[in-house]
């Protein structure tokens, strides 16, 4: 019985820049990362500031709150883990914060994702060391 | 340096095959250039420059000794399904330089036999982004729908509309003997057919096929001498576009830095363009590609493609051939656009000729709108 719940999306390459993030994840919490020299707040992790290569950055969290900016339901997905749990939603959710994160929506019926609406952080364990940030209809 | 009046295209070839399991892709590489080179009226002896993409790392290598050839300049540039009009802009630069006389630029490929699920497979990269992106089952038709549902949202832009390109491209295919599907579609075919990755329908989306192709390169002062009339390489440019660092406006497209680039390189304006080669991945790559070319304003694609504008006797005919979308897709279509604009700047494209075709666009796209991708733009003219 195990065997069936196994995941089997692919899972992040953890590594030295995206390392902080990854482990944040593990803690259910979303972090993104502000330049000290600039100001930028970027997403996704790196190890330097894409707009000046400053290595001088902040972990930032995030509120975890955002919007859908533009969303497909995918409903053919030949790979392993996605085939046996079509349609799904796959999105850019932008933050609170100004970026705008690939994502899946979950938490709803497909039919019910609107460009616009409000969505929240949640996160799904994939392994003890890995967890995957999506994002589901706000709350409040 | 300029590479305008210095290269001309001199020889071009589309192999005629859309499957061919009997056939390996080396093979289809090799009749391709032999095909080119004999249209060009010169041989592979004379070749010194190589030029090709969709092989392994070293393939370009591999591809040399096959061919049994010892080229002076090799260039495998590998950024999607515009490499090869990337290569044809690379090979001008070569050939204005002195660093090759005679460019061939190969492709084959058997995707649709070696059945590679190129728009539904998934992804499983090991780039830095991937990493940030493979767990959410990103397709390149879903990467793509991205870009389509956000048009739609902030332009209005309709199925309707998208289908309209579609059933446009498939009239042109059926006044292509070569191309793989022929039968005309209606708009209502288009909105019918299933929902892949919504709003794309599966008439949204190119087929994949096997099939290749070549291009000869060479100066414009050699290819005077030559059996074909030249088509010259005004001008060409690169870009490309990506998730920037969580900034990114998913409604634009590299062809929007490449494109008025390439213009201006030519010294031509958009109304000077007699047709265009717009690479048709999906409907929606062709609309957005033209408003980041500048053919219309942002968010205007929709209306401009409408009452035949993009049709043979239209304003602006574009993929005359049929496209990915109906007469050929093996993975990577950007030879094809190079291919067919040489016909259609020469004059030998019968019943699907553009009249006065003197001046065309090319503009190839690589990788996906919704997450990254390149451009790549050429001017050619006679």
């Amino acid at each position: 019985m195990a065997e069936e719940k196994k995941y089997k999306k692919p899972l992040p390459r953890i590594d030295e820049e995206n390392k902080p993030f990854w482990e944040a994840c593990a803690r259910h919490e979303l972090y993104l990362q502000k330049c000290r020299s600039c100001g930028k707040t970027f997403y996704y992790a790196r190890g330097f500031c894409p707009e000046d290569l400053s290595p001088d950055l902040d972990w930032v969290k995030c509120s975890g709150k955002g919007t859908v900016y533009t969303f497909t339901v995918t409903r053919q997905n030949q790979s392993a883990g996605f085939r046996d749990n079509l349609p799904y939603v796959m999105a850019y959710v932008e933050l609170e914060e100004g970026v705008r994160m690939l994502t899946n929506i979950v938490g709803c019926k497909p039919e019910e994702v609107k460009i616009g609406m409000p969505v929240e952080v949640t996160f799904e364990d994939a392994t003890p060391e890995i967890s995957i940030p999506l994002f589901q209809p706000a709350t409040k | 340096m300029s590479i305008q009046g210095k290269a001309a295209i001199a020889g071009v070839y589309e192999h005629p095959l859309r499957w061919a399991p009997h056939k390996t892709q080396y093979q289809i590489m090799a009749e391709s250039g032999r095909g080119a080179l004999e249209d060009a009226g010169l041989t592979l002896k004379d070749v010194d420059g190589l030029f090709t993409s969709g092989v392994s790392g070293m393939g370009i290598v591999s591809l040399a000794e096959h061919l049994n050839l010892n080229p002076s300049y090799l260039d495998s540039n590998s950024i999607g399904g515009s490499s090869f009009v990337s290569h044809t802009g690379h090979a001008a630069a070569a050939i204005a330089a002195g660093y090759c006389n005679v460019a061939l630029i190969l492709y084959g490929s058997k995707w649709s036999s070696d059945r590679f699920a190129i728009g539904t497979g998934g992804a499983g990269g090991g780039d830095p982004s991937e990493q940030f992106e493979n767990c959410y089952g990103p397709t390149t038709v879903g990467d793509y729908a991205l870009t389509a549902q956000r048009h739609m949202h902030e332009f209005g832009t309709t199925s309707e509309q998208l289908a309209e390109i579609a059933v446009v491209t498939r009239r042109h295919a059926s006044l292509n003997p070569l191309a793989k599907f022929r039968d005309p579609i209606t708009v209502q075919d288009v909105l019918t057919s299933r929902l892949v990755s919504s709003p794309l329908h599966l008439l949204d989306c190119c087929m994949i096929s096997d099939g290749g192709g070549a291009i000869v390169v060479t100066s414009a002062e050699r290819a005077r001498d030559l059996r074909k009339k030249p088509v010259h390489i005004l001008s060409a440019a690169e870009s490309c576009y990506h998730t920037s660092a969580g900034m990114r406006d998913l409604t634009d497209a590299a062809a929007k830095q490449s494109g008025p680039t390439a213009l201006a390189r030519a010294g031509v304006a958009h109304k000077d363009i007699d047709m265009a080669m717009i690479y048709d991945s999906f409907t929606i790559t062709v609309l957005v590609t033209l408003e980041s070319l500048g053919f219309c304003k942002k968010g205007e694609g929709g209306s401009f493609i409408q009452n035949g504008r993009i049709g043979l006797g239209g304003e602006l005919p574009i993929n005359t051939d049929g496209g990915g979308l109906s007469s050929n897709h093996p993975g990577m279509r950007g030879i094809f656009l190079v291919i067919e604009a040489t016909k259609q700047l020469r004059g030998e494209c019968g019943e699907r000729q553009v009249k006065d075709c003197q001046l065309a666009f090319c503009h190839g796209t690589g990788g996906t709108l919704g997450l990254r991708h390149s451009g790549a733009s050429l001017v050619l003219g006679i």
